[in-house]
Parts: C-alpha cells; sequence; structure tokens
C-alpha cells in the first residue's frame, strides 16, 4: 500500500488542485446555461434556490465525492470497489460516461476554435443563424451522414492534440501548470468581457432581465429542481472527476474547505460571466430596436448565432472582442476536457497497470476517431440526443445511486471522520442529512419528471430509431459494458490492499 | 435597472465574493 501511495502521482501544490478542480467545474455551461436558467425562473430570486441547492447538495456531494476519492487514492472504479467489489459497476459507468461526454465536448470546442478564427473579420456574415447551420456545419437529418467538415476535424485534432500533451506530463507537469495558465487567462477574459458588455448602451436593460427578482416563483417545486439541477451539473458532479483528483492529493490535504473555494469560485464565474452576457443581450435588443426575449437564447444558439450577431452590431473592436469571447469558451471546455479524459484514463490506469502514456495515447486517439463522427452533417442532432441521455438520465442516475449505496449501504461517517481530520473546518450532521435526504430525493424527483416527459413524446421530433439506439441503448451499452469491465481480475497487489482496507474498514 | 435588481445584484456578489474571501483567507492562514 505505501509504495502504491509513493507511485501514484500527486499535485505539486494545493493552488494546484484548487485551480484545476475551478477548471473541471467551470465549463460552456457557465456561460451559456447559468444565465439563461436564472432568467427563465425568476431573474434574481433565482439566485435564493441556487445558493441553496448548493449549500444542500452541491457543496456535500463535492466533499463526499474528493474525500471518497482522497480516502481510497484511487479512481471512481478502484474508489467504489475498494467499498464492496459489487460497487466497481458504478465507477466504471461514470468513467464511461465521462468518455462518451468527452468525445462530444471536444467537438463543441472545435467549433469554437473554428469561430475565434472566424471572428477576426466576423466570417460568419450578416446571417450567423444560416451560417452556422448550413455553411459551416452543412447539417443533415438524422441518418443522412453527411459529408466530413475539415475544418472542424482540424479544430477536432488540435483540441486531442492539446489534451494528450497536456495528460502525458502528468498530474503536477501536465494537468497542473495547464491550470495555472488557463484559469488566470479565464479570469481575464471574463472580466473584460463583462466591462465590456456592461459599458455598452441597452446592458442595464440586459442585467435587468437577469437580475429582476419575481419571487412569486420561490413557490413553484419546478424552480427548485431546476436549482438543484443546475449545481449538479455545474460542479462537474456524477463523473468520478473529483474522485480521480482528490486521489492525487497528498495524504494530509484539507477536502472540506477545498470543496467549499471550488464552489464559491465556480458560481462566482457563472454569475460575472451571466452579467456580461445579460449585458450584451441587453445591448443588441436596443440596436435591433426588439424586445429582449427576441434576442435572448441559451447553449449553442447563444454562443454561435446570437453572439455572433451581438459583435457585429457592437460599435469598435468587433474582432477583438470577437477572438476574446471565443477564446474564453476554448480555455473553459479544454479545463473541463482534461479532467474528463483524467478520470477516464486512470480508471484503465489503475485497473490494467498501464503506464500513464500507454494510457492516455489509447484515450486520446479513440477519442479523437470517435469524435469524427459529430464532424459530419449529422453531428449536431446525433450530439443533441447524446447529451441529453447522458446528462438527464446517466448522470442523475449515477448521482443518486452514490446517494443511496454510500448513504444507505455503506456508513457515511467513514468519510465524515476522514475529511474532519485533514480539513481545516469540520462538517457535522447535516452533511450527512444532506447526502441521504435532500440529494438523494431531488435527483429521484429530476429523474422522474424528465422521464415522464421522455415517455409522453419524442425528444425534438426525433425519430424512434434515433431514441432508442443513442439514447437507451448507448445508456444500457455503457451498464453492461461497466458491469464487464468490473469482471475483469484486478492484479493480486490491488486485491489484497482491498482486502486489507475492508478489513481496516 | 430596477432596485431589485440592483439589491440581488449586491446578494449575489457578496455571498459569493465574501465565501470565497472567508475560505481563501482560512486556507491561507493554515499555510
Amino acid at each position: 500500500m505505501e509504495q502504491q501511495e509513493e507511485d501514484r502521482d500527486q499535485w505539486g501544490s494545493r493552488i494546484g488542485f484548487i485551480l484545476a478542480a475551478i477548471g473541471s467545474a467551470v465549463g460552456l455551461g457557465n456561460i451559456w446555461r447559468f444565465p439563461y436558467m436564472a432568467y427563465e425562473n425568476g431573474g434574481g430570486a433565482f439566485l435564493i434556490p441556487y445558493f441553496f441547492a448548493l449549500l444542500t447538495a452541491g457543496v456535500p456531494l463535492l466533499i463526499l465525492e474528493m474525500g471518497l476519492g482522497h480516502k481510497m487514492r484511487g479512481s471512481a472504479p478502484l474508489s467504489f470497489r475498494k467499498i464492496k467489489e459489487k460497487y466497481e459497476t458504478i465507477g466504471w459507468w461514470a468513467v464511461l460516461i465521462t468518455f462518451i461526454v468527452t468525445v462530444y465536448y471536444s467537438v463543441v470546442i472545435s467549433w469554437a476554435v473554428n469561430f475565434m478564427f472566424l471572428a477576426i473579420n466576423q466570417g460568419w456574415g450578416s446571417q450567423p443563424d444560416s451560417f452556422f447551420f448550413k455553411d459551416f456545419l452543412q447539417m443533415t437529418q438524422f441518418w443522412q451522414i453527411g459529408s466530413i467538415r475539415v475544418n472542424v476535424l482540424a479544430g477536432l485534432a488540435a483540441v486531442w492534440g492539446l489534451n494528450y500533451i497536456i495528460l502525458y506530463n502528468g498530474i503536477k507537469s501536465g494537468i497542473e501548470k495547464a491550470a495555472k495558465v488557463f484559469m488566470p487567462i479565464l479570469a481575464v477574459l471574463v472580466i473584460l468581457i463583462t466591462v465590456r458588455g456592461i459599458t455598452l448602451p441597452g446592458a442595464l436593460n440586459g442585467m435587468n432581465q437577469f437580475l429582476q427578482p419575481d419571487f412569486s416563483v420561490l413557490m413553484n417545486p419546478s424552480v427548485w429542481v431546476s436549482a438543484y439541477g443546475q449545481v449538479f451539473f455545474t460542479l462537474s458532479l456524477g463523473f468520478g472527476i473529483m474522485i480521480a483528483y482528490a486521489s492525487y492529493l497528498p495524504k494530509k490535504s484539507d477536502v472540506v474547505n477545498n470543496a467549499f473555494i471550488t464552489t464559491f469560485a465556480n458560481s462566482g464565474f457563472s454569475f460575472l460571466a451571466g452579467i456580461g452576457v445579460f449585458g450584451i443581450l441587453g445591448y443588441m435588443a436596443q440596436v435591433q430596436d426588439v424586445p429582449f426575449n427576441e434576442v435572448v437564447s441559451d447553449g449553442m444558439g447563444l454562443a454561435f448565432v446570437a453572439f455572433p450577431q451581438a459583435i457585429n452590431l457592437l460599435p469598435g473592436f468587433k474582432g477583438v472582442f470577437g477572438v476574446l469571447f471565443f477564446l474564453c469558451l476554448v480555455i473553459s471546455g479544454l479545463s473541463s476536457t482534461m479532467s474528463l479524459i483524467e478520470a477516464f484514463s486512470s480508471s484503465i490506469m489503475d485497473k490494467f497497470q498501464l503506464t500513464r502514456k500507454q494510457a492516455i495515447s489509447s484515450v486520446c486517439g479513440v477519442g479523437f476517431l470517435a469524435s469524427t463522427i459529430y464532424a459530419t452533417g449529422m453531428g449536431l442532432v446525433v450530439l443533441d440526443v447524446v447529451d441529453q441521455w447522458m446528462n438527464n438520465y446517466n448522470l442523475v442516475v449515477i448521482g443518486f445511486v452514490e446517494c443511496l449505496l454510500l448513504g444507505y449501504f455503506w456508513d457515511l461517517d467513514e468519510i465524515k471522520t476522514h475529511v474532519n481530520q485533514v480539513s481545516d473546518f469540520k462538517i457535522g450532521s447535516w452533511w450527512k442529512v444532506a447526502i441521504k435526504y435532500v440529494t438523494a430525493l431531488v435527483l429521484a424527483i429530476s429523474l422522474v419528471s424528465k422521464l415522464q416527459g421522455e415517455l409522453t413524446s419524442l425528444y425534438n421530433g426525433y425519430p424512434l430509431s434515433a431514441i432508442l439506439t443513442l439514447g437507451w441503448g448507448m445508456t444500457f451499452g455503457l451498464i453492461i459494458i461497466a458491469y464487464f469491465m468490473s469482471r475483469v481480475k484486478w492484479n493480486q497487489e490491488i486485491e489484497a490492499d482491498t482486502d486489507k482496507l475492508k478489513e481496516d474498514i | 435597472m430596477s432596485i431589485g435588481a440592483w439589491i440581488m445584484l449586491i446578494f449575489g456578489s457578496t455571498t459569493l465574493l465574501g465565501g470565497l474571501s472567508i475560505c481563501l483567507s482560512i486556507a491561507l492562514k493554515k499555510q
């Protein structure tokens, strides 16, 4: 066990770990999901359920995942196995999801890389809507695969290549160094974008739309479920990322305070980005003389259609602002993909005793090849279905099962005692209540409500064949692969360590 | 911007910045 500890890669500093954890949590969703979510759910009033959800579900689950990885000193499959052999399947399911998500997430970053270059002279023209779907993606519908978009493929090669270089160099010399470069740049970029946004005419109207509170929504249960959902996704929970990252912390490292710092920094980024994004949308509404609800959007529509439109309307420095905005998307995406790839790679390194070089080369190689499906004309619709199922079903079930297994079929005090021994401040019984009752219940409600919608109509009107294969088919496929992965024998050293740990517990 | 929006702007910023500052100061003291 001691030898294994010495062999395991480690973070060089506490700040390095925190920056990498923030980088993992901060992603495209902070920029394009949170502000719209607030706008749709009571504006500023949404902050109340959001903060409540952060403290009752986000931070507790983050402490659970970080505490689990730190105590067990392994990736998600190994950590779950050390609790109970049968639980290893859950760990594999979680990290297989990270792989699937990385494969399509890297495509979105590739689009952002392309748009960063297009932004120099607003290469999307005067009709960004038509440009994005028809010219750039050459979008087709289901089962009409279309041709591979060479520019998207080039962006993909850059994204996977950069991830390969970072991860190949390990934790201290790779991920930590990259996080120390990426995160300060990202902070400066979002401040610049926000300052530019709020100094434009009409920006105050946009900010008003984002923040004007409608407290009546607090009586609406769906707003609370949305707040919990947003918190769950924004902290990258359920992927096993924080389990892997915390497993590289030295033995006497804080867990609780690190979880709080990560949470506050991540939400602070979302809040700041929301002000900037809505400021710019407010400007756009004023210049076009249209109601605000006609310019507001979220997700890809916001980034690749609404923002290019807004950039076209800027009074000056359009190219500079456009490049900065898409660079912000690229960096926030890259800091997340490197954590996603690490969560999966560390699992196969643990299980198959592969070297980092072997694991990273295989994962990045296969990942790049798999991503090419999203570089075809059919890529966007495939991405839409896979993303819907990975986020709303697979990850939510993982989170729910995690709370259930660890909360009801194991003693959470194991983690509580461990994190209290190493942390700046201690967690009390509230933490167990939050995991066992609050988080588990809200995730179950969220799952049931999503399923109800799914069973009454086909998602986005897509053909049943697509829903059955890319949605449910992929979901059950991952569970089966996870089960078989857990059946593969570990080497004897790990088996012995697991047995010893169980005796200790 | 309405008074309500300003209040929520101050509420959101102080909660997040305040929370982050407290946690960071505790972490720095330990070092």
